[in-house]
Order: structure tokens, then C-alpha cells, then sequence
């Protein structure tokens, strides 16, 4: 009776051929481009050459991963990637709620506009164009911000050869490229607040302050531990993009700077040391896989609605 | 209404604080577009400004007087974003369809398939070698076309779009009426869907135009450069000339306002295309945070 009620997979797919192969396509995409890169992470495992490929590499068990831990470089990419990601999110969280906040509340329409459409411009152009303007602003000899110092009768800085300075410079540029988008998605969820509470509130005399304390950031919490818990879901994968435009491989701000995307960038394609690469890719992937799952089940606990999976 | 004094103490700050922010970000674009003008000799002289001392178009002039390698990267660019953005959206939009299907059994299994390509993934080391010696995708142009192609949350977005927005019993109608379950995709979805299409299509567009690191990893060959690929070549190296003009010997270079004339005409599209497609951008991202 059983087996008579549940149509095997065979038949399902049968059933509905048309409708499987127009998924064909994407379903391959990812075979090729997601899950057979994915087989290949057990090169981390291998002493890897390009004559025998991936698969038949010889295995040298945990050497690659002896070499990525005892240098030191283990502790000081992870260090830097958490330590920079943290503060990024931290601040781009603050940000953008505030701006949305201050935004939502504007009466000019004109004015909205316009402020909102240059904060949102700079999430438009890539890295690389950011890079230039950094060219332009710090450059030793041209740039403005050094212009402005001589012209003060201080001393230019040269932040290529300063580590300290990019510790101020990289959140203030995150924040300058991702604020607008950041603004963008706080003000989709303030507009979803019912209107209702704010008059409710008006006539019970609060003032403003008291409304955005009360019932705009109460309101948000939900929106706000969503996407903070995706942010730290994320902790251990760098913004590679900013870090390599910026600085790409300055040995002077390499301590300070590298990350786990540069490093194994690096690797890669540089110093083509493939047992680092691999390595410090596979310690990337699984500590961040492990990271994203004790999340969700966290917020499955908490909150089974805002679970991601 | 009057306003109450909290409410002239907030708005104050609100305006002020807005303003300031919205100077801050425009203001890098400023000095590029500036100083792009602006000749060599006042910006060797008197370094980056926001008012020049002298102008001039020299910049420009060097990259229009022999254009081949910049009009051959902005054919490059095109061609990648059209016909990748094209690709992307049509079979993206149509696995978003089957996905949304109430009578298909596996659609969540389907769903998780894609979706947990953005949890787990190989590592660069592997995804390098892969691309390049097992598929042999080097120096070709597949390979820009097809690493920015898909994106698991892209997918996802549409396929919570269409699910919002057309009623089951739309589909169930025109099944009924004999329509297939491929033109009923053509016929019902992708009119009904063409909001989200726009927004995505846009994001995807934005993506192919601005990918430099796909260049990065796996184009050595000059003449398959796109844009953004060139850009980063003329500001990451000292020596600007050999990249962009070939006859550089013959003349000065102006080094400095090149690399800025350069930063302009590669962002250029972008910068007048913004005020026409921004709405479309603000409306992917609401429906990207709308949870399905």
C-alpha cells in the first residue's frame, strides 16, 4: 500500500522532466563551478603539482597545514581578518541604522534624495577605482590631503610605509563605500514599521528621541540580529577586493594588513607555494562552515523564524 | 503643526549630520573629475586641488588618439556584461521558476542544493586549479562570462519574488488550458516577474562591469582584458605608459592625469547611467531583505 502511495524517484522526475531540465542548466553551473571545486579542497592534504592534477597528487597528511600553524602566519591572518571584519561590522551597522534613521525622519523629499543617492554611489564603482582615489588624497607628493599638510607647515604623511594610519583609514573607507547600501536596507525595514505606533506614541506626548528609542530600534532588533549574525557568520572570509586594491603586496604593511584571502591569494598566485594556499583556504572554509552552522542552530534555539536554513 | 523643541533638535541634526555624510562620499568623485582635467605640469607643481591652476584635456586627448586597447577592453566589457547578464538572468529566473512550483517534490532539495554553494566552498587554492587545468579556462573569454555568472542569493530572491507575487492558481489555470510547463514560464512568468528581473538583472550587470579579479586570476592575454582590468593594471603599476599608449616614446607622458582621465572613462557609464537605474538598485535590495 506503501510503496503504491509514494512514487519512487524515478517517477518524479519522470513526472516532471520539462520542469527538471530548465534547472539543468544552473544545476550544472554548480556541479562544475561549486561542488567539483569543493571535492578538490582534500588538495590541502597533498603535495600538489600540476603535472598529476588534484587527484593524483601524491598525500603528504598534515605537512601543509604544519607549515601554515608553526610559522605564525595561522594566528596573525585570523587576528586580522576577525579584528577588521568585527570593527567593520560594528561600525556599518551603527551607520546605516543612524543614517536611515535620520533619513526616514527628513521632511524634505528633494533633500532625501539627493543625500541618499550620493551616500548610495559609491556602493556603484569597485575597489579598484577606489583605490585611485586613495592615489589621489594620499599620494606623498601630490596628493591632497598631503597638499593640505605642507600647506599648513606640517609634515606630509606616507601611509604606504605607516601601518598605524590604516587602522583609521580602512573602517573610514568600508564605511564610506557601504554606508549607502547599508542605509538603504534600514530604511526598507523602517518604512515596513506601522505608522499606527508613532501616533499612538505622539499622543501619548513622547518626543522624538523617545519614539526612535522606543519604538523605531525595538522594532529593527529583528532586521538588525539577522544580518549582524550573517555578518559573523562571515567573520573569517575578508573583504579581499579593498584589502588587495589598497594595499596590495606592501611588504611594509603586510603584518598589519594581510588577511586570510591575501595570504592565500598570495600563495597562489605569488610565491605559487600551493601547500599554504590550500591550507589556509581549507582552514578558511571549515572554521567558517562550523562558525555559520553553530549560528543557525543558535538562532533556530532563540528564534526558529529568523533561522537561515 | 508647530514643531516641538525635540523635534527642531533632532531635524538640525539629522540635516547636518546627512549632509556632512553625503559631502564626505561625494566628494573623492569631485576631485577625480577635477584633477582629471587638470594639466601634468600643475598637478607635478602644485599636487592634487580642488580648484586647478591650469586646465587641459591632454589626458584624454592620449587615450582617444590611440584608442585601440581602450575601445578593445570597453568591447570586452560590453560583451561580457550583455550577453552574461543576459544568460545569467534568463536561466536564473527560470530555475527560480521551478523552484516555485508547488507540484514539484523536490524543490526544497533543489533550493538547499544552490543554497548551500554559499555556506561551504573549496578554497581559492582549489577553485584555481580546477578552472585553470582541469577545465582549461585560461585566456578565454568563458571564463569572464562565467565566473560572475550566478548567484545563490540572486536565485533565491527570485524565486521568493515570484512566489509573493503570482498566485499558484495563475499557473494551475493555465495548465489547465494546455500551456506547458516551459511556456508557462515564458508567457506568464517573466512578464509578471519583470520588477525583479530589472533589479537583478541590474545587480548582475553592476557585477560583470566591475569584475577585475576574475581577470586577475585567469587573463593573461592582453587583447581579452576588460575594463576594469586595465584600470587596475594603469593605477597598480608606476609605469603607466606601455599599458595604455602604444606610441608613448614620441610624446610626454602626462602620468599623473592619465591614470585620473583613465579612472573617469572606465567609471564613466557607470556615473551616467546611476541616476536612471538607482531606483531599481534601492528595490533589489528591499526585495533582497524581504525574508521567503
Amino acid at each position: 500500500m506503501k510503496s503504491l502511495k509514494k512514487p519512487g524517484f524515478f517517477h518524479e522526475l519522470a513526472k516532471n522532466k520539462v520542469l527538471y531540465l530548465m534547472f539543468l542548466p544552473v544545476a550544472v553551473y554548480y556541479i562544475l563551478f561549486a561542488y567539483v571545486p569543493m571535492l578538490g579542497i582534500v588538495v590541502a592534504f597533498k603535495d600538489f603539482n600540476y603535472r598529476d592534477g588534484i587527484l593524483f597528487s601524491p598525500w603528504n597528511g598534515v605537512d601543509n597545514f604544519r607549515y601554515f600553524f608553526v610559522s605564525g602566519k595561522a594566528l596573525q591572518v585570523t587576528t586580522n581578518t576577525i579584528m577588521y571584519n568585527v570593527v567593520f561590522l560594528a561600525i556599518y551597522t551603527i551607520f546605516s541604522i543612524m543614517v536611515a534613521i535620520m533619513i526616514s525622519e527628513l521632511a524634505s523629499k528633494i533633500f532625501k534624495k539627493v543625500s541618499q543617492s550620493f551616500m548610495f554611489l559609491p556602493y556603484f564603482i569597485s575597489w579598484v577605482v577606489v583605490s585611485a582615489f586613495m592615489y589621489n588624497f594620499f599620494n606623498y607628493d601630490y596628493g591632497l590631503v598631503n597638499n593640505f599638510l605642507r600647506a599648513l607647515g606640517n609634515e606630509p604623511i606616507n601611509i604606504y610605509s605607516e601601518p598605524s594610519y590604516w587602522y583609521i583609514l580602512l573602517p573610514v573607507l568600508y564605511l564610506w563605500k557601504w554606508v549607502g547600501f547599508g542605509s538603504v536596507l534600514y530604511l526598507s525595514a523602517i518604512s515596513g514599521i506601522d505608522q499606527e505606533c508613532y501616533e499612538a506614541a505622539t499622543i501619548d506626548g513622547a518626543n522624538m528621541f523617545q519614539k526612535i528609542f522606543k519604538i523605531t530600534l525595538p522594532l529593527l532588533k529583528p532586521t538588525v540580529v539577522i544580518l549582524l549574525l550573517l555578518g559573523v557568520g562571515r567573520i573569517l572570509r575578508g573583504e579581499f577586493d579593498m584589502f588587495y586594491n589598497l594595499i596590495g603586496n606592501n611588504g611594509l604593511l603586510i603584518d598589519n594588513t594581510d588577511i586570510i584571502d591575501t595570504l592565500v591569494f598570495r600563495s597562489l598566485l605569488g610565491t605559487q607555494d600551493f601547500g599554504m594556499a590550500s591550507a589556509a583556504g581549507f582552514y578558511q572554509s571549515v572554521l567558517c562552515f562550523l562558525i555559520i552552522m553553530i549560528v543557525n542552530t543558535i538562532v533556530r534555539k532563540v528564534d526558529s523564524e529568523s533561522a537561515l536554513f | 503643526m508647530k514643531k516641538s523643541t525635540d523635534q527642531v533638535v533632532f531635524l538640525a541634526i539629522s540635516y547636518i549630520v546627512t549632509s556632512l555624510i553625503a559631502i564626505f562620499t561625494l566628494f573623492p568623485f569631485v576631485v577625480l573629475i577635477v584633477n582629471s582635467f587638470a594639466s601634468e605640469h600643475s598637478i607635478i607643481f602644485y599636487g592634487y586641488s580642488l580648484f586647478p591652476k591650469e586646465f587641459s584635456v591632454d589626458a584624454y586627448d592620449l587615450i582617444f588618439r590611440s584608442p585601440d586597447t581602450i575601445l578593445r577592453s570597453y568591447g570586452v566589457t560590453m560583451l561580457i556584461t550583455t550577453l552574461g547578464t543576459a544568460t545569467s538572468l534568463f536561466f536564473s529566473s527560470m530555475a527560480a521558476y521551478v523552484m516555485y512550483r508547488k507540484d514539484l517534490k523536490y524543490r526544497n532539495g533543489l533550493a538547499f542544493f544552490i543554497y548551500f554553494t554559499t555556506l561551504f566552498n573549496g578554497g581559492l587554492a582549489s577553485y584555481y586549479i580546477t578552472l585553470s587545468s582541469t577545465y582549461h579556462l585560461k585566456n578565454t573569454l568563458w571564463v569572464l562570462l562565467f565566473v560572475p555568472m550566478f548567484s545563490a542569493m540572486n536565485i533565491l530572491i527570485l524565486r521568493n519574488f515570484i512566489r509573493g507575487s503570482i498566485p499558484d492558481s495563475l499557473c494551475e489555470s493555465a495548465k489547465i488550458d494546455g500551456a506547458g510547463d516551459f511556456s508557462i514560464f515564458i508567457r506568464i512568468i517573466i512578464p509578471l516577474s519583470k520588477p525583479a528581473l530589472a533589479s537583478i538583472g541590474l545587480f548582475t550587470a553592476l557585477g560583470y562591469w566591475n569584475d577585475w579579479w576574475t581577470p586577475m586570476m585567469f587573463v593573461e592575454r592582453q587583447r581579452l582584458f576588460p575594463l576594469q582590468y586595465v584600470l587596475y593594471t594603469i593605477i597598480s603599476s608606476v609605469n603607466v605608459s606601455s599599458s595604455v599608449v602604444q606610441n608613448a616614446s614620441s610624446v610626454t607622458m602626462p602620468q599623473e592625469s592619465l591614470k585620473l582621465a583613465m579612472t573617469v572613462v572606465s567609471t564613466g557609464p557607470i556615473l551616467l547611467a546611476y541616476p536612471f537605474v538607482q531606483k531599481y538598485f534601492v528595490k533589489g535590495i528591499t526585495l533582497g531583505s524581504v525574508k521567503g
